[in-house]
């Protein structure tokens, strides 16, 4: 029973969260379940594919390796967090960093995380914790540096976001609320000139 | 307006992936959802003598093979494979029991006992009597062919499972609706799942819906798998009246689910001392699993590819693939192609070294040109591009130079050329009877076909042919979900077709529709003459002729064509193969999207990679034993290498825009040229994966090339022959009583 | 195979002290740090434990800092923080090497070095580190403080001499002279097990320690005595076979990690030459 359960607080997306939940409950399905975030997916449970990547206090962790109480007090965000318009989005969905897209949020977050101007051998150190079976890694290093460069080389019109139906019971954020920007701690990735 | 096809368009999904909005089965939840647990047997063979629930049972749905309303089947090319086990187990992880209920917790706890009385399983293919299927491939004269070579060389080649290692794993969603069922879930093909449920379900065809949910990678692991999930969730579903979600967890999906056919080839070439290949004798042995599912199929395709792209005019292929006591093995990316490949690719380099020949060379004079014939008699168009490709990665790699320089380092060097006929064999793409649709919409049109998206760019590719073929902006089409209850049946999405053939056909659709609108806007045809769609049934190329029985004709419309070199670097302590540079030359008639395009042969190769070098499924009493990432060992950013990949074109009449099938393709090559590449190094590695332990274990390759005088001294010898390595033969070019010809059957 | 969590419980300290209480009051408890191996072990139905404590809040046990000739790091310092540390990298940089190819970054920022001894696998890339360091063990209980060689922490495989109503605080490590030389050896570049790990200190007198060849890391003394009285390597090697114990398994064979262990004895002795 849930109620029983004292409050774990954090910070998600920018929002303050309470929630009572098991104290040995996953984050991974903290957010996916009780939060209604499930853009974080689970591919493997053993923190080996990087696919519930989230950012805890700007830091690229596995959240299907953290236990919810362990999040208390810290700043969580997910993929939800960049809103679409984070540029390494828009990169990934133009220029190859997505195939299957199971990955991708992981993959995005912790490219997020990198820090500015990453070299490519700190972009393939940094991602080593994320496993992609679509692409051989080649299309996500592109869109990495596109998004670096600024490219705004689409072809064609922009696209609208696909429309995706609402799953039930998710939480509905009250009209007025503001998202906060995502945390200003995840940079902007600039190539370094060589 | 620009052109949509050969555009690095935008693709369809892009946007909803990157922002994580995207709806993959594990993303859905409904009002009074139950979770289902499956419950296998830990046997790989026996009976089921007692099976007890050791919990308490309220709240819980529990299913047997007792209720099933239909057939306890998962129907395929042969119902050999139960849904549900009864009495008898015949692998381990079989499913038995499914359990439902809505409180995780609980389903995680519950205890089932089941008590058996095992049987002797079998696990060594090559001892089992039970053959699934035997295929038999013959062309000329062997005997003939082997009497004209100077050099014949035996070799046998080994290659293990696969797992797929999609990142998302198997899961189903089902609804108990309509008098009927709707199941939603990660899949390939969603008219197989609806056969198999109105099969297994025992209800109309109308009754059964299935759809795709976004879908996280398949590669051939979710095209029949699907059926066996769904039938689960289903029958849960309708037991109980309730929503029954049904996902595994890694572990569970890496020990249930099918893998690649392990395979060992064995090869007699005979050769002349300029390189002319003169005969070829091929013995194919793959192990099927338990079950039949797919491996006919599978055996089919690797023997109609075991010669590799070259001509010969005296040719024998004999396969067949048996049962053991694993879990089925089914379709996985190259879908037999890259086991005989890998085989052939590493025979032709063994040949190389034995004549002391370039091995590029060697491919150049042996490469199938437009106008010769293969193995099955079929005449080559136009479009055949071997040398081309062999000619394109290896001048762009510099692959002769470096094997220069790469002498007596620990740099190597290799590469492999091969092909792969895209769509379903011989009259398999008749026997489908695809259709497709385009319905008209006010904006534009949407795109009604069972193809599915799974990472590969159906969506984007569909919408850029139908863009083009209707004159109208590629963000006006929308291609819809693959509902049975909206879109015709397309066929499946496997064997490279998806682009090819159901691409085809849209644009039939599309040249339809665009004289039926008679430069009206769609939302003024819609206006003044009410709905319009356009179906398209397949019809085949004009041409095609292929027998079943004798394995004769044009087994596939057309093929792509490909050449990969791969460096490597050995580690002289750890023995560790590093890959440090593929240079990969693809011919696909078409490339309809050139990013996808790129981004799937770029895939294909990691994957290849890790078949290559790491990923081993180490089986142990007829069970995965490494059934968790930690231990099954799929390439990260850290073990894959910068790709160069070349796209070459030569236009496919009967493919749309001119395009050939791709998809798979890019891994056939990739493991033969990565032991080339070690071979390279002096280690005679004849298998796959190249684990380091491997590497460590093997032995060097023994300079067998042939010198002045070897012949005269072969042909001095009365008894045998001039024999340097025990596998190379020198053959006196005479007339000598006809050796007994070697088939390698048993 | 999932594990059900309903029934396990968390007990959440305010404090070491608090902590500490709880183990000698309440126990049998088992201590949570960065929990990168908790659900891999349940789920696996490797860890039988039902009962734990939350000591990732207790930043007491966090820091790295220089006291003098000896390097402080506290039990809650994860890879990432011990890669970043100045300190590390300057004075023992082999630590900063075995932590920067634990797992991956997602891993790194969470693993502990704490959490790399406690839980005493033989495969803890860390170990051989402190071994061959001489690194020094803080435990304390509730009323005490006691350090300990870290060569004489394990008794056996995955059995330590830690109390149950004790905890690792600390990690102290002295001085290291010499040059220091690390290997891993893994079944791939990132995210892998080791099949062999070995740390080495090119001293007066060398140490050598290895992992994954025995059910504990292993101090190579005998290998270490030989090196020191100047005997050939390949003697030294012969030796090391002796002091190893390595298994199959799922990841290799024996025969492979006792080459690949002599080998490493070998490029480690050329590289600090």
């Amino acid at each position: 029973m849930t109620a029983a359960y004292r409050p774990i607080v954090f910070t998600l997306n920018g929002r303050r969260v309470s929630l009572r939940v098991h104290p040995l409950k996953r984050l991974l399905d903290v957010l996916r379940e009780d939060c209604g975030l499930t853009g974080t997916k689970e591919g493997c449970g053993e923190g080996e594919c990087g696919a519930c990547t989230v950012l805890v206090d700007g830091r690229a962790v596995n959240a299907c390796l953290v236990p919810a109480a362990q999040a208390a007090g810290a700043k969580v965000v997910t993929i939800e967090g960049l809103k679409g318009r984070h540029p390494l989005q828009r990169a990934f969905a133009e220029h190859g960093g997505a195939q299957c897209g199971i990955c991708t949020p992981g993959m995005i977050l912790a490219a997020a995380a990198l820090g500015p101007r990453p070299t490519m051998d700190e972009v393939r150190t940094g991602l080593a914790g994320n496993v992609c079976r679509c692409t051989g890694y080649e299309g996500v290093y592109r869109a990495i540096q596109k998004q670096e460069a600024g490219s705004r080389k689409t072809e064609g019109r922009r696209q609208k976001p696909e429309a995706t139906g609402r799953k039930p019971g998710a939480r509905r954020r009250a009209p007025n609320s503001r998202i906060p920007n995502p945390e200003p701690r995840i940079p902007m990735l600039r190539r370094r000139r060589t | 307006m620009s052109r949509a096809v050969e555009r690095n368009v935008v693709r369809k999904d892009g946007a909803a992936k990157a922002a994580g909005t995207a709806r993959y089965v594990g993303d859905l939840a409904l009002p009074g959802m139950l979770h289902a647990r499956t419950v296998r047997s830990s046997i790989p063979c026996g009976d089921i003598t007692r099976l007890r629930l050791g919990f308490d049972t309220s709240g819980f749905t529990v299913v047997d093979a007792g209720d099933i309303p239909g057939r306890n089947v998962v129907p395929l090319i042969t119902d050999d494979q139960p849904c549900l086990a009864v009495g008898r187990v015949n692998h381990a992880a079989e499913p038995v029991l499914l359990l439902a209920h809505e409180d995780r917790e609980r389903l995680l706890a519950a205890t089932v006992d089941i008590e058996y009385r095992p049987r002797e399983p079998v696990f060594d293919a090559e001892r089992s009597d039970r053959v699934f299927k035997r295929v038999a491939i013959a062309k000329g004269d062997p005997d003939e062919g082997f009497r004209h070579a100077d050099v014949v060389i035996e070799g046998e080649y080994r290659t293990g499972h696969q797992e797929h290692l999609y990142i998302e794993p198997n899961g189903m969603l089902a609804v108990p609706e309509n008098g009927g069922v709707t199941v939603t879930g990660s899949l390939q093909c969603p008219y197989y799942v609806h056969r198999a449920l109105t099969v297994l379900l025992g209800l109309p065809a109308d009754k059964v819906r299935v759809v795709q949910a976004e879908t996280g990678g398949g590669f051939g692991g979710k095209e029949e798998y699907p059926s066996m999930i769904a039938g689960h969730a289903c029958l849960l579903a309708l037991k109980s009246g309730r929503p029954v979600k049904l996902v595994y967890d890694r572990a569970e999906d890496m020990l249930a689910t099918t893998k690649r056919h392990p395979s060992v080839v064995r090869h007699r070439t005979g050769v002349t001392r300029g390189g002319r290949l003169t005969a070829m004798a091929i013995d194919v042995l793959m192990d099927g699993g338990a079950y039949c599912t797919l491996s006919p199929v599978v055996l089919s395709r690797g023997c109609l590819h075991a010669t590799g792209p070259y001509r010969c005019d005296h040719v024998r292929i004999d396969g067949r693939v048996v049962m053991t006591n694993t879990p089925p093995n089914g379709a996985f990316r190259g879908f037999g192609a890259p086991q005989t490949q890998f085989a052939v690719e590493v025979q032709m380099e063994r040949i190389a070294e034995a004549l002391g020949m370039d091995p590029a060379r060697l491919r150049e004079i042996n490469a199938l040109r437009p106008g010769d014939t293969t193995a099955t008699g079929q005449v080559l168009g136009d479009d055949a591009a071997a040398r081309e490709v062999l000619r394109s990665a290896v001048a762009r790699s510099g692959y002769r130079r470096k094997r220069r320089e790469y002498r007596g380092t620990n740099r190597g060097i290799g590469l492999s050329l091969f092909f792969h006929g895209a769509g379903f064999t011989g009259s398999g793409e008749v026997k489908l009877q695809s259709r497709a649709s385009l319905e008209l919409t006010p904006a534009g049109v949407r795109v009604l076909v069972a193809s599915t998206e799974i990472g590969q760019g159906q969506r984007t590719a569909h919408a850029q042919i139908v863009a083009d073929a209707l004159g109208i902006p590629y963000e006006r089409v929308e291609v819809a979900a693959a509902d049975t209850a909206r879109v015709p049946d397309s066929g499946p999405t496997v064997a490279s077709r998806t682009t090819m053939v159901v691409g085809g056909l849209l644009k039939e659709c599309a040249a339809e529709m665009r004289k039926a609108l008679g430069g009206m806007t769609p939302a003024a045809y819609l206006r003044a003459h009410g709905p319009l769609v356009v179906t398209k049934q397949y019809e085949p190329p004009p041409g095609l002729a292929w027998d079943d029985d004798t394995y004769r004709g044009s087994a596939y419309g057309s093929y792509g064509w490909a050449c990969d070199v791969i460096e490597v670097e050995r580690d002289p302590v750890t023995e560790e193969i590093r890959p440090v540079k593929v240079t990969s030359a693809h011919e696909v008639g078409k490339a309809i999207f050139p990013l996808g395009a790129r981004g799937q042969i770029e895939g294909g190769t990691a994957q290849g990679l890790g078949y290559a070098l790491t990923e081993e499924v180490v089986m142990r009493g007829g069970a995965m034993a490494n059934a968790q990432l930690t231990n099954y060992i799929v390439p990260t950013t850290l073990d894959t290498p910068p790709m160069d990949v070349v796209l070459l074109e030569k236009p496919y009449a009967h493919g749309p825009y001119g395009a050939k099938g791709l998809g798979e393709m890019p891994f056939d090559g990739v493991a033969p040229a990565v032991v080339n590449a070690i071979r390279s190094l002096g280690i005679d590695l004849r298998e796959v994966p190249a684990t380091p332990e491997r590497v460590m274990a093997a032995a060097r390759i023994r300079d067998s090339r042939l010198r002045p005088g070897d012949h005269e001294r072969a042909s001095a010898r009365q008894a045998g022959f001039g024999i340097r390595d025990s596998s190379i033969t020198l053959r006196q070019r005479r007339r000598t009583a006809a050796r007994k010809p070697w088939t390698g059957r048993r | 195979m999932r594990t059900a969590i309903s029934p396990l419980a968390l007990l959440q300290p305010r404090s070491l002290r608090d902590a500490l209480r709880m183990l000698r009051d309440e126990g049998p408890l088992t201590p949570l740090a960065g929990c990168t191996d908790l659900y891999v072990g349940l789920n696996a139905g490797a860890l039988a434990d039902r009962r734990f404590l939350n000591i990732w809040g207790l930043d007491a046990l966090r820091g790295i800092e220089l006291r003098g000739d000896v390097l402080r790091i506290g039990a809650l310092a994860t890879y990432s923080e011990i890669v970043r540390s100045a300190d590390v990298r300057r004075l023992l940089p082999m630590l900063a090497a075995a932590s920067r190819e634990i797992g991956a970054v997602q891993i790194q920022n969470r693993g502990t070095i704490g959490g790399n001894i406690a839980n005493g696998s033989p495969a803890g890339d860390t170990l051989p580190v402190l071994a061959a360091a001489d690194a020094l063990v803080e435990l304390r209980g509730l009323d005490w403080t006691r350090t300990v060689p870290f060569t004489g922490f394990y008794t056996g495989y995955r059995a330590s001499i830690r109390r149950p109503d004790e905890l690792i605080t600390a990690v102290n490590v002295p001085r290291v002279e010499g040059a220091q030389w690390f290997r891993k050896v893994g079944a791939r570049s990132a995210q892998s097990i080791s099949k062999v790990v070995m740390a080495g200190v090119r001293a007066g007198r060398p140490r050598v320690a290895l992992g994954s060849v025995a059910p504990t890391v292993v101090r190579a003394r005998r290998t270490e005595d030989a090196l020191a009285s100047g005997a050939p390597i390949a003697e030294a090697q012969r030796i090391l076979q002796e002091e190893i114990s390595p298994i199959d398994d799922i990841r290799s064979t024996v025969a492979y990690r006792r080459e690949v262990a002599s080998r490493l004895l070998a490029q480690f002795w050329a590289a600090t030459r």
